[in-house]
């Protein structure tokens, strides 16, 4: 049997003692477990504000097939992190969602800071999968979590002069680097009727796809309101405001006769941009007809009784 | 530098490069690395890759005139058939995959939105402009060769027109874009002329 020499000239003090050897063996295997995580699911968000530990499954469900989990967080619009699609992704990974407090302010008799947490806490998570419509015409099927709207502000007790619910994004040019530049007003600024927001599809998400919202989706906890165009659902709030007068809203404001109030998907409300008679399902080649209040007719189309949806668009 | 660009190899080698940015679009199509929105992507890629070329062409008498550089007038018309190449791309994909071959929609959306018009109008005079680049063409034609071929200079404001106009709030890009192809449209005006005449007035 030939056997192999070795050239020992290594002295005993260079030879790593074992139990070191071994912590290190270790070390490499835990970080290239975490190292592979990371690279396999870039698109998860590290930080959690809100634990999601036990959801009712299903609770609202469209029957479509859902966008991939990779497309809805690598396709993101988020200007407070660059107005490239892919932007979000790249730029709000420091964005840091831990002990985020929420302003609640206004026509109410709970006004104060919150915790999320402590506004969440109270209620079951529910998963709401809901059709998303861009006004850009293209469009997902993404599975929410999160808690219903109406539970969240009843619970702050609005007074009878409140009419609208004003929302507003974090403004922190460091961590939103989007917001160096001046192209909507920070901070991002949104609203709703009360009766809009208080309609049971109106959703407080906290996630999606069974996990934490990540934060290119709009961490920790952002708006879905899902007959309406994807703007109208706003992203990382810190406060909210219960108004008499109709708020002014960040998209209006920088195009008022592009984009209404209101809002509402309507294929025959003719955009200067883009044709909102069809849309693009992420994952699709070719459009397809877009539905009047993307398909959410019966559950809200009374909120619009006897009012011009060409005028308030 | 002025041999390399005069050598035979030279057009073949700037014919490549005129294509490669198609190339690597067809190579991440078949590979799924367009994004999640594969038609968008194409969609803007070939428009503005149409664009580049254009000032690409734009610039190509400025430098002959600025720095001599008349070899490169041999580049010039096969730079300006790439920009039609980008175009259709570009027309072709809104065409099928905006609106699947259907001519009413697409009509519909030329009248709609200003911007598609702008683009289309561009599309629709780069035409005789393909169709007279062939050396008959220029001879047949004599001196109106060259005032058909200035219909670049309007094509070129339409496409930058096209692009501001699609813009939704972000118009850096664009704004970039726009301050390069008026400095190429402005260097062109007679300038000098008229700074000198105005002095000895």
């Amino acid at each position: 049997m030939t056997q192999f020499k070795f050239k020992t000239d290594i002295a005993p003090s260079q030879i790593t003692p074992e139990s070191i050897y071994e912590k290190r063996r270790e070390f490499m295997i835990t970080s290239g477990v975490l190292g592979t995580a990371l690279l396999l699911n870039p698109w998860t968000s590290a930080r959690a504000s809100v634990a999601i530990s036990d959801y009712k499954p299903n609770v609202v469900n469209t029957g479509e097939a859902l966008t991939s989990e990779k497309d809805a967080t690598t396709y993101n619009n988020f200007y407070e992190f660059g107005t490239g699609k892919t932007d979000p992704l790249q730029n709000a990974q420091n964005l840091n969602t831990d002990d985020w407090k929420i302003t609640v302010s206004g026509e109410c008799d709970k006004p104060g800071e919150y915790a999320l947490e402590d506004l969440v806490k109270p209620f079951d998570i529910e998963e709401r999968i809901y059709r998303l419509r861009c006004v850009e015409a293209w469009s997902m099927v993404i599975p929410w979590l999160g808690v219903p709207m109406a539970s969240i502000l009843k619970s702050l007790q609005p007074t009878s002069k409140a009419k609208y619910v004003a929302f507003k994004t974090l403004l922190d040019p460091e961590q939103m680097p989007g917001q160096k530049r001046s192209v909507l007003q920070w901070p991002y600024e949104e609203g709703l009727r009360i009766d809009e927001a208080m309609n049971p599809l109106t959703l407080f998400a906290v996630g999606m796809y069974g996990k934490t919202m990540p934060n290119q989706n709009g961490a920790p906890v952002r708006l879905v309101v899902p007959w309406k165009y994807g703007f109208k659902s706003i992203k990382s709030i810190v406060s909210i405001e219960f108004t008499e007068e109709q708020p002014q809203t960040s998209w209006n404001i920088s195009g008022p006769n592009e984009y209404g109030f209101y809002s509402n998907v309507n294929p025959e409300v003719n955009h200067p941009r883009w044709s909102q008679k069809k849309e693009r399902r992420i994952g699709e080649i070719f459009k397809q007809k877009t539905r009047m209040f993307n398909g959410y007719e019966t559950e809200v189309a009374h909120l619009y009784k006897d009012m011009n949806l060409k005028t308030y668009f | 530098m002025a041999d390399v660009l005069k050598s035979t190899a030279a057009k073949p080698l700037v014919f490549m490069l005129c294509l490669a940015p198609m190339l690597l679009l067809v190579w991440n199509a078949l590979y799924g690395d367009l994004g999640a929105n594969p038609v968008e992507t194409i969609t803007h890629e070939t428009g503005e890759w149409g664009l580049r070329f254009l000032l690409i062409t734009l610039a190509i008498s400025p430098l002959r005139q600025w720095f001599g550089l008349a070899v490169l007038m041999r580049f010039r018309r096969m730079l300006g058939l790439t920009v039609f190449f980008y175009a259709c791309c570009h027309f072709m994909i809104w065409l099928i995959a905006d609106h699947s071959l259907n001519f009413t929609d697409m009509v519909e959306d030329i009248i709609d939105r200003p911007f598609i018009a702008l683009g289309f109008s561009s599309l629709v005079l780069l035409i005789p402009l393909a169709i007279t680049s062939n050396q008959a063409s220029v001879r047949r034609l004599g001196r109106h060769w060259k005032k058909l071929h200035q219909l670049t200079y309007w094509v070129t404001l339409l496409v930058i027109l096209h692009f501001i106009w699609l813009v939704k709030a972000d118009y850096l890009e664009a704004g970039i874009y726009a301050v390069v192809a008026f400095s190429l449209l402005l260097q062109r005006l007679p300038l000098r002329k008229w700074i000198f005449t105005k002095a000895s007035v």
